[in-house]
């Protein structure tokens, strides 16, 4: 009985880490593309990325940051020191940090909706090849990693409930650990989204 | 609450990271700077990775590795594009 369960907590590890690597390989698709036309166009690229705002992206980086160490000391407040109210306070508070990400994500996007650049907008139609090429994964590389924020608010605001309710507790916590780490790549991705877009040279 | 004390740690390193990149990409610095943004990203990823994913203490091996290949697999698959392109 007890192998059982350890076993069912390793099938759950694996299975979540499997579900990781496709994720990589998803974004890993769209750095592929980025790098071909980064290589082609490297002067465009620069000018483009000089219409981001630098101070909004670190901040931005500095908040994700600190929302993966704050859920990583919500497993260990109940893995380790059992204690759910401290988790659930964590928990409430990764979830604000990855709200806080998208409110700048969403003062960034706004501002370059008022300066015509987005996609098949007549303005950016304008500017040369390579800067419509950066913008176009500009928004789809950051909006899809935005919608991976969005979800993984979601699984977390379940796991907050969960461990409100006692449904996940010390002993079982395999779906809390699993949104944490689901939390982490997301913010690993950010990891690599920031310099490739904010700090072109 | 040792560990707890390795988290916060962790993350202090994470933020000295991000403030290095940030401000090398200020130096200007050149063809080199795309690698320097590239190695320290990595080096973020890996702390992220062994730290708060726990990667540091997972015993099996498939696990350990997965991650190691996944990105093998992409360097494979960028490298060969990019020396296509680059070759044309």
């Amino acid at each position: 009985m007890e192998l059982e369960a350890r076993d069912h907590k390793v099938f759950s590890r694996v299975g979540m880490w499997l579900f990781l690597l496709s994720e990589i390989l998803i974004f890993g698709g769209l750095f592929l593309v980025y790098a071909m036309y980064r290589a082609k166009h490297p002067a465009d690229f620069h000018a483009a990325s000089l219409e981001l705002s630098r101070f909004d992206g670190t901040l931005n980086t500095a908040i994700l940051l600190t929302s993966s160490l704050t859920a990583v000391l919500a497993i260990f407040s109940l893995q380790e020191l059992n204690k759910p109210r401290r988790t659930a306070l964590y928990l409430a508070a990764t979830i604000g940090f990855g709200f806080a990400f998208l409110v700048v994500k969403a003062f960034e996007w706004g501002a370059k909706f008022e300066h015509g650049l987005y996609p098949r907008a007549a303005e950016l139609g304008t500017k040369p090849h390579g800067e419509i090429l950066y913008f176009g994964l500009y928004f789809t590389m950051t909006g899809l990693h935005a919608l991976h924020v969005i979800i993984g608010m979601a699984v977390l605001s379940v796991m907050l409930d969960w461990v409100l309710r006692k449904k996940a507790t010390q002993q079982n916590s395999a779906a809390l650990e699993n949104a944490g780490l689901y939390w982490h790549l997301v913010d690993i991705i950010w990891i690599f989204l920031f310099p490739l877009f904010y700090l072109i040279s | 609450m040792s560990h707890a004390r390795r988290y916060f740690a962790v993350w202090s390193a994470l933020i000295l990271l991000t403030a290095l990149t940030v401000t090398m990409a200020d130096l200007n610095i050149g063809r080199v700077g795309i690698i320097v943004v590239l190695v320290i990203a990595a080096t973020k990823s890996t702390l992220v990775l062994l730290w708060f994913m726990h990667l540091r203490s997972e015993k099996r091996l498939l696990l350990k590795l997965l991650v190691p290949i996944a990105i093998g697999t992409l360097a494979i698959f960028i490298g060969l594009t990019y020396t296509d392109i680059l070759t044309r």
